[in-house]
């Protein structure tokens, strides 16, 4: 059984005065223990509200959440508040993209971790402080019993990411779910976050599902990826085979419009037509298709299912072939 | 792209621009400075793309801003086609404007909200003299729109009506209505979604071919620099490190930083991923109202040595055909003479000071403020 199976997860953001919008559509994965996932899509595409609806950290006003979120076979969207409460921190732990506006800025960076450790492991505030300065010195905070008593404010954005990922790793969780943990920083420090973050799930087998836009942070990070647009996947593959082998327009778009750092110069980018704004509903086609190289009428008819592909999954009428991948264009 | 016979149409020669740090409530008092950009040169000749690079707190910005005197700076020369800008007054600064435009990064915070597309790209024109003929201006208008891509239609529409794609053209066509030499673009793409990004960056390349223009690209994204760029100069702590064209700078990385930056960079392929050696840097970038003596890398510098970098800054220095590196041992490490060792991170201090919105001032005691 997989520690986390997300089944035909659906989120609505219903206003009033508004039509409804679904934000997340039908989303289906599975997460394995020690098992790094990825959820990758431009700005919109439902990926960060994902990550809120299997916390439950989205607003009951407004957001109609439906499908089921099994946690080692419970489903946290069946649980009580209290019970989801008991289940937050300890069992699912959370990184989010911004530290300064998700840590407390008048409370201490020490007592934010041993509040963590008080509720869910018991512990008093003593032995919490001792384990909370153990913490801070694995995510490698320099001089970490001096920073328990500083705010915020004190670090720099990467100490501060840092605090947080201590934060949602003092329970131990099983799972760690990562939304955009690097994306407020400089690359440098990206890289020490990214490389902390692969360290510590090898060494304690914290299985992690890394929300992010950038397919570079993918590449070197996660097992398995799940390409989402307009709310939908459109394609999931193992992490060699995706880049080697996008087979979703979209995916083989994004790839080419991205100018890499190994690339020789002058080698023209090839850009996805339009934005997200030219975006058709997926009930009458695909979502796609106003901005696809290779959409056929059918695509504008019929909306595309989720079928096997290749290993993985695909959502396509017409996917991209193997050999013009390769060429690099397909229009 | 890039001639070295070509004449050289920006000079910066040694320019600094220090903010000072002020305390005190009725008495303003300057406690220290904030060294933002201490000592650049640089040549862009016309025609070339110049990609200016680094982190953030580094001074890229802030040079870009002193280049176009939106930043005054404190001392330094920037000669544009002959003449000092950083001497300009009044009238002749004005008119000397017209010739070097910026496009900014937030394209959405950089256009006034409350004026049509129309009156945005009119006002440049306006205020140069550039708007004599009716029937010309309207014709320059309507070629302005689709030489950035978007629909005649788009006069009549206000900022927020477009995506941020079509925002960024409006700075780009609002850049080019008063037909500059000098285009400062700071971080024009780094507020776009990565499919958007592409279509900006082949606009810049496309105008650059048909109009002749001159580009200063500022931005912390190397990838996207390496691109567009035919040189590239790497920024630290308010200093140039090295400075060479764009493939020499990834093949053959001379400075420790570069070769740092260039491999934290995540590279969007996988087999490259699992490969590639990492240099991780430790610690965080040191405040520019303190930088560390000497070398200003030797705090994070994994090739660090006991002499020089903590008491000599060094000095850019030519060790190629147009390669300029500021390191001591640059070739040493280039031969493998001098091997990497772990660094021990040093504590940043950030007060609340240096960053006005965060935490509460130090106001002083009572008799200094009375």
């Amino acid at each position: 059984m997989a520690l986390l199976e997300v089944r035909d997860l659906t989120v609505n953001f219903v206003r009033r005065g508004e039509r409804p919008f679904t934000a997340v559509d039908g989303v289906s994965f599975d997460v394995e223990p020690g098992q790094t996932v990825g959820l990758v899509g431009e700005s919109g595409c439902g990926k960060s509200v994902t990550s809120l609806a299997i916390m439950r950290l989205l607003a009951k006003r407004g957001n109609k959440v439906s499908g089921s979120v099994r946690f080692e076979g419970t489903d946290l969207l069946r649980l009580s508040d209290k019970d989801m409460r008991d289940r937050r921190g300890r069992d699912l732990g959370m990184v989010f993209q911004d530290p300064l506006s998700s840590l407390n800025p008048v409370i201490p960076i020490g007592l934010q971790i041993t509040e963590v450790l008080e509720r869910h492991r018991g512990m008093s505030r003593k032995a919490a402080s001792i384990e909370a300065v153990d913490l801070l010195d694995k995510v490698g905070i320099p001089d970490p019993s001096r920073r328990l008593t500083e705010y915020p404010h004190q670090l720099s954005g990467g100490m501060r990411q840092r605090a947080l990922i201590a934060i949602a790793l003092a329970c131990r969780p099983r799972l760690l779910i990562a939304d955009e943990p690097t994306t407020a920083l400089d690359v440098t420090i990206q890289a020490q976050i990214l490389a902390l973050l692969r360290e510590l799930v090898q060494d304690t087998g914290t299985a992690l599902i890394m929300i992010t836009h950038d397919l570079g942070v993918v590449a070197g990070l996660c097992d398995e990826v799940n390409v989402l647009y307009g709310g939908k996947i459109v394609e999931r593959a193992q992490r060699h085979q995706l880049f080697a082998e996008p087979r979703h327009p979209y995916t083989h778009g994004l790839l080419a419009s991205i100018p890499r750092l190994d690339a020789g110069r002058g080698e023209k980018l090839i850009p996805i037509r339009g934005s997200v704004a030219d975006n058709i509903p997926w009930d009458g086609g695909c979502a796609f298709a106003p901005r696809c190289p290779n959409a056929l009428p059918v695509c504008r008819e019929v909306s595309p299912r989720l079928v096997p592909d290749n290993g993985g999954l695909l959502r396509c009428h017409n996917p991209v072939r193997p050999a013009v991948a390769a060429g690099g264009g397909t229009r | 792209m890039s001639n070295p016979a070509a004449e050289v149409l920006l000079e910066v020669s040694d320019l600094k621009v220090h903010f000072p740090i002020k305390r005190g409530i009725v008495i303003d008092r300057t406690i220290g400075h904030v060294f933002a950009v201490d000592g650049v040169d640089l040549a862009i000749r016309r025609g070339e793309t110049y990609g200016l690079v680094g982190e953030s707190g580094c001074g890229k910005s802030t040079l870009g801003r002193a280049i176009l005197r939106l930043s005054e700076p404190t001392a330094g020369k920037v000669v544009f086609d002959g003449t000092d800008v950083a001497a300009l007054k009044g009238e002749e600064l004005r008119k000397a404007r017209r010739r070097m435009q910026m496009i900014f990064q937030d394209p959405l915070s950089s256009l006034d909200p409350r004026q049509s597309v129309e009156s945005i790209l009119l006002e440049g024109m306006r205020a140069h003299g550039l708007d004599k003929d009716e029937e010309a201006t309207q014709r320059r208008l309507r070629q302005l729109l689709s030489a950035v891509g978007l629909p005649e239609t788009s006069l009549r529409k206000y900022p927020h009506e477009f995506s941020g794609g079509q925002r960024q053209r409006i700075g780009i066509a609002r850049a080019l209505s008063v037909e500059p030499d000098l285009i400062v673009a700071d971080e024009p793409v780094s507020a776009l979604d990565v499919s958007v990004q592409a279509q900006v960056v082949n606009l810049l390349e496309d105008l650059q071919d048909r109009l002749g223009l001159t580009y200063l690209v500022i931005a912390h994204d190397l990838a996207v620099v390496r691109h567009i760029s035919d040189r590239i100069g790497v920024m630290y702590l308010g200093a140039l490190v090295e400075e060479t064209d764009a493939d020499t700078l990834y093949e053959n990385p001379m400075h420790p930083y570069t070769r740092a930056l260039l491999s934290a960079i995540p590279v969007p392929d996988p087999v490259v991923e699992d490969t590639r050696e990492q240099i991780l840097l430790a610690g965080d970038l040191p405040s520019p109202a303190n930088p560390p003596t000497g070398c200003r890398f030797h705090t994070r510098c994994p090739w660090r040595q006991a002499s020089l970098c903590d008491t000599d800054r060094p000095q850019l220095r030519e060790i190629g055909r147009g390669h300029r590196v500021a390191c001591h041992y640059a070739e040493d490490i280039r031969d493998g003479r001098i091997q990497p060792h772990e660094v021990e991170p040093e504590l940043i201090e950030l007060t609340g000071a240096l960053n006005p919105d965060l935490g509460p001032p130090d106001v002083g005691t009572v008799s200094e403020i009375l």
